[in-house]
């Protein structure tokens, strides 16, 4: 299919239009109320304030860790500190974002004490350029391709392989769906930094799996990625 | 006019709409003509959003009710001694 004018195809509309979509946040007036009363002593609706980041909070423990058991565990005490630590929660913060913090310190502690940590040295920011596999084909994503069994391993190798300076930042940012800046407060690192490493491990990505997901598609029919 | 390579680096804070608007205006321009680079934008966004899935990592069986009971068994304790 050849360019055309943004008139004429969505996909060049303005950048808006190319802004990764948000997953719907729970109402943070109402997760505030909750909190609080949790604070005042109502502390069983911390089942209910929780239960919408259960699963977000294991995958990212299960990116970093890659092991279940450990994900799970990491994915417990997440939890258990927040319950402990309540009263410290800042109004101003994304409780989101608090847990994601949290759950980062408890998977790097787990990282630590069970195996040699990839070394934070050995993955600088500046290694060479990386450009992003040629690909010509494209179509809207299917959600019920996450069903199969092939891509969704394809797709937790893909992440969990990503150097782990990267794989924190990714996981934040677009798992986690944290800010630049918070997810720099997170890290400890600059806003600058995250945006480099983001960017790499976004094209890292996408230079693997699009190869990758362009065999995965039946014959005859026009690849997706 | 910038080129191809040039795009390629700002792709993801394309995405993220991070760009100043001089540098956004330009890689816009650019994607109004270049087909490649246009599909290659395309093909980050969903495999972000692919990858970013929290199902792409399956629960454990019984996770849910493993961590209900741990939580409830900490407030149990929480709620005997108030802090």
């Amino acid at each position: 299919m050849p360019a055309k004018k943004s008139a004429e195809n969505p996909r060049l509309a303005p950048s808006a239009v190319f802004a990764l979509p948000m997953r719907e946040p729970p109402d943070r007036s109402a997760e505030a109320q909750v909190i609080a009363a949790i604070i005042a002593g109502d502390t069983h609706l911390f089942h209910d304030l929780i239960r919408p980041y259960e699963h977000t909070i294991f995958s990212m423990a299960m990116a970093l860790l890659r092991n279940p058991q450990e994900a799970e565990d990491v994915a417990q005490e997440t939890f258990l500190k927040a319950l402990r630590n309540l009263h410290a929660f800042r109004a101003e913060a994304r409780f989101s974002t608090w847990l994601a913090s949290i759950a980062l310190n408890e998977a790097r502690h787990h990282l630590r004490r069970d195996r040699a940590f990839e070394s934070l040295d050995n993955t600088s920011d500046e290694t060479d350029r990386i450009a992003p596999e040629l690909l010509r084909d494209w179509r809207e994503v299917p959600s019920e391709v996450l069903e199969r069994l092939e891509l969704r391993k394809m797709l937790q190798e893909a992440v969990t392989e990503l150097p782990v300076i990267y794989r924190e930042v990714f996981l934040l940012r677009d798992v986690e769906e944290l800010s630049i800046s918070e997810s720099a407060e997170s890290l400890g690192i600059s806003a600058a930094s995250v945006k480099v490493r983001l960017h790499r491990a976004r094209i890292m990505l996408q230079m693997r799996l699009a190869p990758q997901l362009r065999r995965l598609a039946p014959k005859g029919r026009r690849f997706p990625w | 006019m910038i080129d191809c390579k040039h795009v390629w680096d700002r792709i993801s804070e394309f995405l993220d709409d991070t760009l100043s608007r001089e540098a956004r205006d330009l890689v816009q321009r650019h994607l109004e003509h270049c087909e490649i680079c246009s599909a290659i934008l395309d093909s980050t966004r969903n495999i972000i959003i692919l990858t970013a899935d929290a199902r792409v990592f399956e629960l454990p069986m019984g996770y849910g009710e493993r961590l209900h009971a741990r939580l409830e068994e900490e407030i149990s304790i929480l709620r005997r001694e108030p802090r």
